[in-house]
């Protein structure tokens, strides 16, 4: 008894966790415009999502290429920087250690919205005109911490004579990082990318702010623009699952990579 | 005659205030299997770090074939390592990780798998080439990583307590292998170690070294059977160790009783420390022999022999090594052989510490205020004071004492302990004391206004 209201609990929260995404992907396999329609099956949606031949939403594609630039570019040079962050970082004692690690975990808690207006004044401070390349300055601001997050667990497993012994076999510290940190360091690092990815992905309030007054619309603030008008363009309907899915299929990926490294540390 | 290949000279080091090793002089022959040997934290890690290039010196400098390496990287010095947790690179296979060193120096690919397969042969791990390093035992993990560097034929191999991590039975294997492959090599090996006995079988020459000072150097039949001090003579086998008083050349006297001995330059009734391993004390059933009677306090079988506990008949405490029992509660009579008995300067006598006097009776000596007679003496003046050994009180009661210290080294003489306290990083303090303690205990240290006494320096 006890166990199947156990099992019930469980059931009411995944119901509830997962009915606007389940709701929103059924919902695209249908025309109607507004959403809750049933007009019957129909794939339509989804060509004119890809064929470009939608009502009123011409920018959306332009938006979802945005939002795959800025995300690809900003979690590749966050990786980079983390990376080389997390190593520095792992060397490091004590105190001062601990303090750099709580300023490295500080824009993580900070709310997104508060990042996004202290970078909007920063660029204008600096007299930077704001665009692309501010937003994807400021997103790999917020995506580095997430990096170094995710590679010092491999630092600490690594064994610390590694580094030492490609050293003492010939190896400058160069060729030392690159063959022998690197291919160790390379699990975390991915983890790191695929998180910076999605967090870059998603952002709304960070961008929102740095985004200038050039036009540039992302995913995220194309949708806002758009409910604002008045009513979803309901070719998002299949743009959402099809994120959705991809983000899924991400993190099985991200998931099994963890379940066999774990397997192969025992 | 032996070429030196390495030579240290003069080197210091020390890690936030804390020396580490202080003014380390030593050389190393083409050829020598050295060992460098010492309780952990006595500074032998550090210094073949240095030798590697992985630290440098604070002070003096590390010459290879006569050349000064300082300013030369670990990857350009012709020395290998192997570590004591191996260190493969676990995302190459064994083929790759040996010949990762000769892939960086561009050796032709004929000619790598050559050496390869030679050194894979030599650590008796042929077919092991395509294994994943992970999928390897301990013992066969270090097989690797002897090759890995030793197939780059460096002129000095160093090994950071190699075997410390392999089970008892693999790591006497690994040592008769090691002792043939140095044989077979010809190359210097400098190899560090915590374990006495492995230090004996395996090397030319030991390094005793303690508190970032090497205390003896010798083969390993001078160390055991000539140790200079007290600390060596604890270090390496067991032994008894005992205060005695040299009476004149070739006469001793300790437990009471007067010996013959071989030793000779020590003065007219010297306070000595005196050392007599288990295995030298005999029982015999002749009177003329006999040097003293002592009661059996315990047997124990040992496997060859048995150990057993005997209180002299002036009620020290010896240990003997015989292969014959003797009943408990047995009265035996006993000897020494005259060059079994080793003599050594003691290393002091008495604590003597630098002090500060900081008012009327009172002076600051190790980071604690002392009250003591400082009669003939002004306020800021420094000077020497000296403790004996059995005057300083050692309390369980932190709060009872002035200082507080823990207890670094013990050493049994019979009929009390010789205690080495650590006051902080401020210095040791010696104490006797018949109060067990264990290593590592905290204690806290007083020592009465009348045991102190001052005196100028250079006096």
């Amino acid at each position: 008894m006890k166990r199947f209201f156990a099992k019930l609990y469980i059931g009411i929260l995944l119901v509830i966790l997962y009915a606007p995404l389940v709701f929103i992907a059924v919902f695209s396999f249908t025309e109607a415009k507004a959403l809750g329609n049933w007009t019957g099956f129909s794939t339509h949606l989804y060509q004119s999502l890809f064929t470009g031949g939608m009502q009123g939403g011409s920018g959306l594609m332009k938006a979802v290429e945005n939002t795959l630039v800025i995300a690809i570019i900003s979690a590749a040079v966050a990786t980079l920087l983390g990376t080389i962050a997390a190593i520095g970082i792992h060397n490091l004692k004590g105190r001062k250690k601990q303090a750099i690690m709580f300023m490295n975990n500080i824009p993580m808690i900070n709310p997104d919205i508060i990042i996004g207006v202290s970078l909007f004044l920063l660029f204008v401070f600096l007299h930077i005109s704001q665009g692309m390349l501010t937003v994807i300055l400021a997103h790999i601001s917020f995506c580095t911490p997430y990096v170094v997050l995710s590679v010092l667990p491999k630092l600490s497993q690594m064994n610390p004579n590694i580094y030492e012994a490609a050293l003492d076999l010939g190896a400058t510290p160069h060729q030392a990082l690159w063959k022998v940190m690197v291919p160790q360091l390379r699990p975390g690092m991915l983890s790191g990318f695929i998180l910076a990815f999605t967090m870059s992905l998603d952002d709304f309030a960070v961008t929102f702010f740095t985004r200038g007054t050039v036009g540039l619309e992302t995913l995220s603030t194309y949708i806002y623009a758009d409910a604002r008008k008045g009513g979803l363009t309901p070719e998002l309907r299949p743009l959402m699952t099809i994120i959705f899915i991809v983000i899924l299929v991400l993190l099985i990926i991200i998931n099994l990579r963890q379940a066999k490294a774990q397997k192969e540390a025992k | 005659m032996a070429k030196k290949i390495i030579e240290i000279k003069n080197v210091s080091k020390s890690f936030s205030g804390k020396d580490v090793l202080k003014d380390i002089n030593l050389y190393i022959n083409q050829g020598e299997f050295l060992t460098l040997l010492g309780p952990s934290g006595c500074g032998k890690t550090t210094l073949l770090r240095m030798i590697a290039g992985f630290l440098k010196p604070d002070e003096g400098s590390i010459l290879l074939d006569g050349k000064d390496l300082e300013g030369t990287s670990p990857y350009e010095r012709p020395l290998n390592t192997v570590f004591q947790r191996y260190a493969l690179f676990p995302h190459l296979d064994v083929y790759d990780n040996i010949a990762f060193g000769l892939k960086l120096k561009k050796v032709p690919q004929e000619e790598i798998d050559k050496r390869v397969r030679r050194v894979l042969k030599l650590v008796a791990m042929s077919d092991y080439e395509d294994r994943d390093v992970e999928t390897l035992s301990g013992g066969q993990q270090q097989r690797i990583a002897i090759a890995r560097a030793i197939v780059n034929q460096p002129k000095v191999l160093l090994l950071d307590e190699p075997l410390a991590a392999l089970d008892l039975k693999m790591r006497k294997d690994m040592q008769i292998e090691l002792k043939e492959m140095h044989k077979q090599l010809g190359i210097t090996f400098i190899y560090v170690t915590h374990d006495q006995e492995e230090a004996l079988t395996l090397s030319d020459t030991v390094v005793v070294m303690n508190e970032g000072r090497i205390q003896q150097i010798g083969t390993p039949t001078d160390i055991y059977n000539e140790p200079v001090n007290s600390f060596v003579a604890d270090f390496i086998g067991e032994s008894n160790i005992l205060n005695g008083t040299m009476i004149r050349d070739r006469k001793v006297s300790f437990i009471g009783h007067d010996f013959d001995c071989v030793d000779e330059g020590f003065g007219e009734n010297v306070p000595v420390d005196v050392v007599v391993r288990p295995e030298d004390i005999y029982f015999t059933n002749d009177p003329a022999r006999t040097q003293f009677t002592a009661k059996v306090k315990s047997c124990t079988f040992k496997g060859v022999h048995y150990e057993m506990y005997v209180d002299s008949d002036t009620g020290n405490e010896l240990m003997i090594q015989d292969y014959d029992p003797y009943p408990v509660d047995s009265i035996v009579n006993l000897y020494v052989e005259p060059d079994d008995i080793q003599v050594m300067k003691k290393e002091r006598v008495a604590n003597v510490l630098e002090a500060k006097v900081v008012g009327e009776g009172k002076v600051e000596m190790l980071g604690g205020e002392f009250e003591c007679s400082t009669e003939g003496f002004e306020e800021g003046d420094e000077v020497l004071a000296t403790v004996a050994f059995d005057k300083v009180e050692l309390l369980d009661d932190l709060e009872e004492g002035v200082l507080d210290g823990d207890v670094h080294f013990i050493l049994y003489k019979g009929d009390h302990y010789h205690l080495t306290i650590k006051v902080g990083d401020e210095g040791f303090l010696y104490v006797d004391t018949n109060d067990i303690w264990d290593k590592g205990d905290l204690v806290a240290i007083n020592i009465a206004a009348t045991d102190i006494k001052l005196n100028r320096k250079n006096d």
